[in-house]
């Protein structure tokens, strides 16, 4: 008898304590207090670096403007969190979805970015069509041979379902075919160079401004993937770098932002290798 | 003692705080989980083979098969390995030896699970690919990394385990007649066997949950894997790959995920839990 | 005990040498592995750490500077969290050990510990992010992040405390009662001390994990890179720090002088804690 009454108190008492952990905390964090005003930006972790980068060089010239804290999570935690107000501007690397668009955000194009198709610098290949493209990472074509490689089976390296890199390119290459299942995800950008970079068979896409000397990328369609390219609009396979937001940026924000669209700022992107939103 | 009461009763509510913890992330895991699984179909979920969210189907049996794969890789590589270590440890080494052991296990256990990935990731997969074909990216990648990363729990907690057996135990061993190697094997690990098994359990909980390494070396790919070469994907590198981006539906099947993770954990306990009860005498 | 037949008799010898052999050639092969690991980490990562290094900014998308704001977060995250853990993980542990017989209450006790120790750390994160982050209104912060690693590393220290406290033989209990002490005098001055060295260890592998979690520390804390200037700000630790770098392969020099100090700092922590754990153990038996 004894035994059952603790037994039911400790579960009453643990059952309180679940509900004050609940309830209580969410006063005092408010009071908690704010180390001052902080700008707040997070999304993609394809602009992270770059948005950094600008942070970098803006507290460098405005030391009394209040901290800029960038956070990545993705494009579309970026969505999520400019429309719930977490963070003061959400980072995209994709166009939104329809049901995104329906959350009444302000998207703001602050760079344009490329994707290019990499493989191994030891591949033979120099380019191929968009049709092969598709058929490779569709699963279709499964050997180099039918390219006119040496014969070996092709390493498909794509990035995970919901990363905006990867809808860009299956909106701009695959179309409807999906991309095949026992294709290798990758999470970021940077690991799949890694992986291409590594392995003489493998293929991938990333970001054209981390194309560097460990990877080869391919002409698509002849088109070699340059910024001119993508400033031209020759090369197809380009996407945005948003910057969102639903109530009106706090002032401190929209500096910032002033800095990203101004010349110092584009002039540092377009080091990067990426492509400016002013006009030509 | 009055005194001694209320420090009992502040021990006790302290040691509710592994309830309450543990109930309110359940309740939140469960929440949005349970529901998903639901809305998907049990059957469509646990024993679909294609998982593809941008198309709704959200079956997650080739996910299931690689982490059990890898993890049993994980076990069979770390558990011996991690065993034998701890008997030399508390059996056959001397204090000089220990002295250099045990800070080296401390600091493989404290290696971070990034930093194992990426040589992993280095060192590894480029060996696998070159000595033994695959992608080299494969489930025999992941094992050896976790196999490694789950060496220091097996050894710390086998270690308490074969100390708490009492002297007694091996001094009348030793009076019978018997080796050393015979006390321990019929004796010592008999003695200790609760302690080790909990150590393999909590190592299998361990490798089944960690993310960040395997996400790594293991490819990630979605079709069923055949062999140790394979790559594959992992419940819980599933989660982490697309967490950051998903939403909606998809989010929600990936807290189905951790529903699943959660039930399965849970089995885990249950039976290390069972099978330690029959020991006692 | 009853023995069992063996229809082939192996010499006790044999299986003396061979069974030693093995046990060795196991703690060789490990010592091997580490070694190889930690030579590998640091003879990548060594040349890039110097003072420089350790004491500015990352400048240049982390391909330039150093890491102290990451240095500072990984010190305030681990040490809140290990600050929160500790007190409760060992007041759970001397409960069910000293306190009670089992029962429903302890083995649901225990069932809770267990379980949350094989929680994904995966999902501690997506918990923290929700529960921390957005519920309760912390927004990425050390608070969220402290918190959500407390939980993490709370069955660790229960697990490992209850172990050490078991081990413990229980003459030193009887005599402490059996000369007047109240139980939890008892606890205190013979049983806690003599349990010291390996609840320290447990400590040590609760903070080890801190210090390399990843996931779960990017969806709370936050990764960014500033100096931390309150509980409220976000912070990016080392590993985190490591694992961006490494992963978006912006600077490979960066990354391993990175995890050079983080291996380091890791030895560090161990031996300190040792040290401290020995000195305390015999202080404690000298009374």
């Amino acid at each position: 008898m004894h035994e059952y009454v603790r037994t039911g108190a400790s579960v009453i008492c643990a059952f309180c304590l679940c509900l004050g952990l609940l309830c209580g905390c969410s006063a005092p964090a408010q009071e908690l207090g704010s180390a001052g005003v902080q700008v707040t930006l997070a999304g993609s972790t394809s602009v992270q670096p770059f948005v950094e980068l600008l942070e970098e060089h803006y507290s460098a010239e405005n030391p009394q403007a209040p901290p800029i804290n960038v956070q990545g999570g993705g494009s579309t935690a970026g969505v999520q969190a400019a429309a719930s107000g977490i963070a003061d501007i959400g980072m995209s690397s994709r166009e939104l979805r329809e049901k995104e668009l329906a959350l009444g955000l302000h998207a703001l194009p602050v760079a344009r970015d490329a994707i290019a198709v990499i493989v191994h610098p030891t591949n033979s290949l120099a380019g191929l069509t968009s049709e092969q493209v598709r058929d490779v990472f569709s699963g279709r074509i499964g050997d180099w041979s039918e390219l006119g490689g040496r014969r070996a089976r092709i390493v498909v390296v794509t990035r995970e379902e919901g990363s905006g890199t990867r809808g860009a390119f299956e909106d701009l290459v695959m179309a409807d075919t999906p991309i095949a299942a026992g294709a290798l995800r990758q999470d970021s950008n940077g690991s799949v160079r890694v992986i291409v970079a590594g392995h003489p068979d493998a293929i991938g896409y990333i970001s054209l401004g981390i194309v560097d000397q460990r990877v080869k990328a391919l002409r698509l369609d002849e088109v070699t993937p340059t910024t001119d390219s993508v400033v031209s609009g020759e090369y197809v396979l380009a996407r945005p770098f948003l910057f969102l937001w639903k109530t009106e940026p706090p002032r401190a924000a929209k500096e910032f932002v002033d800095f990203v669209l101004g010349a110092d700022g584009q002039e540092l992107l377009v080091s990067e290798g990426l492509v400016s939103v002013e006009e030509p | 003692m009055r005194s001694d009461r209320i420090i009992e009763a502040i021990l006790f509510v302290s040691a509710l705080s592994a309830i309450a913890a543990l109930v309110v992330i359940t309740f939140f895991i469960f929440q949005t989980g349970v529901p998903a699984i639901f809305r998907i179909g049990v059957s469509d979920f646990l024993f679909g083979t294609e998982w593809a969210p941008t198309r709704g189907h959200y079956g997650i049996l080739t996910m299931m098969a690689g982490s059990l794969w890898v993890t049993f890789g994980a076990l069979l590589l770390g558990v011996p390995l991690g065993l034998a270590v701890a008997i030399l440890t508390t059996e056959f080494a001397p204090p000089s030896v220990v002295r250099v052991l045990r800070p080296a296990i401390q600091l493989l256990a404290g290696i971070p699970s990034v930093v194992y990935g990426f040589v992993g990731l280095l060192v590894l997969v480029p060996l696998i690919r070159q000595v033994l074909g695959g992608p080299g990216l494969s489930i025999l990648a992941g094992s050896l990394v976790l196999g490694m990363m789950i060496l220091p729990n097996v050894v710390s907690i086998s270690e308490d385990a074969i100390r708490a057996v009492p002297q007694s135990y091996r001094e009348g061993a030793l009076a019978l007649g018997a080796t050393q190697w015979q006390t321990i094997w019929r004796v010592v690990l008999p003695a200790a066997r609760s302690g080790i098994i909990a150590s393999i359990v909590l190592a299998m909980g361990r490798a089944v949950g960690e993310t960040m390494a395997v996400i790594m070396v293991v490819g990630n790919a979605l079709n069923m894997p055949r062999s140790v070469l394979d790559a594959t994907t992992t419940l819980t590198s599933n989660i982490g790959l697309e967490m950051g981006y998903a939403s909606g539906q998809h989010r929600e099947a990936l807290f189905g995920i951790g529903v699943v993770l959660f039930v399965f954990i849970m089995l885990l306990n249950s039976m290390a839990r069972w099978l330690t009860r029959t020991r006692r005498p | 005990m009853t023995e069992t037949v063996w229809r082939y008799k192996v010499n006790p010898r044999i299986t003396q040498k061979v069974g030693e052999a093995v046990i060795w050639l196991a703690g060789g092969l490990t010592l091997l592995i580490l070694m190889l690991l930690v030579f590998y980490i640091l003879w990548n990562g060594l040349p890039q750490v110097n003072w420089r290094f350790l004491s500015s900014s990352p400048m240049m998308m982390g391909r330039e500077g150093g890491i102290l704001p990451t240095i500072v977060g990984t010190v305030v995250l681990t040490l809140l969290a290990v600050v929160i853990a500790t007190p409760f993980g060992v007041a759970t542990a001397v409960y069910l050990v000293e306190y009670t017989r089992p029962s429903r209450i302890t083995e649901m006790i225990r069932f809770g510990a267990d379980a949350l120790a094989g929680i994904p750390s995966i999902i501690y994160g997506l918990f923290g992010f929700v529960f921390f982050v957005i519920r309760l209104n912390l927004g990425w912060s050390i608070l969220s992040g402290a918190l959500t690693l407390a939980i993490m590393i709370l069955p660790t220290i229960v697990r490992t405390s209850e172990e050490a406290l078991r081990a413990v033989p229980d003459d030193f209990r009887e005599v402490s009662l059996s000369l007047g002490a109240s139980r939890w005098g008892m606890v205190t001055s013979v049983v806690l001390p003599a349990a010291l060295p390996a609840v320290a260890t447990g400590v040590v592998l609760g903070m080890g994990r801190c210090v390399g979690e990843t996931a779960a520390v990017i969806l709370t804390a936050g990764s960014s890179l500033r100096l931390p200037t309150g509980l409220d700000s976000p912070v990016r630790t080392m590993s985190v720090h490591f694992y961006i770098l490494a992963r978006e392969g912006i600077s490979d020099r960066m990354a391993w002088g990175t995890g050079a100090v983080l291996v380091i700092s890791i030895l560090a922590i161990n031996v300190l804690v040792n040290w401290l754990a020995v000195r305390l153990a015999r202080r404690g038996a000298r009374r």
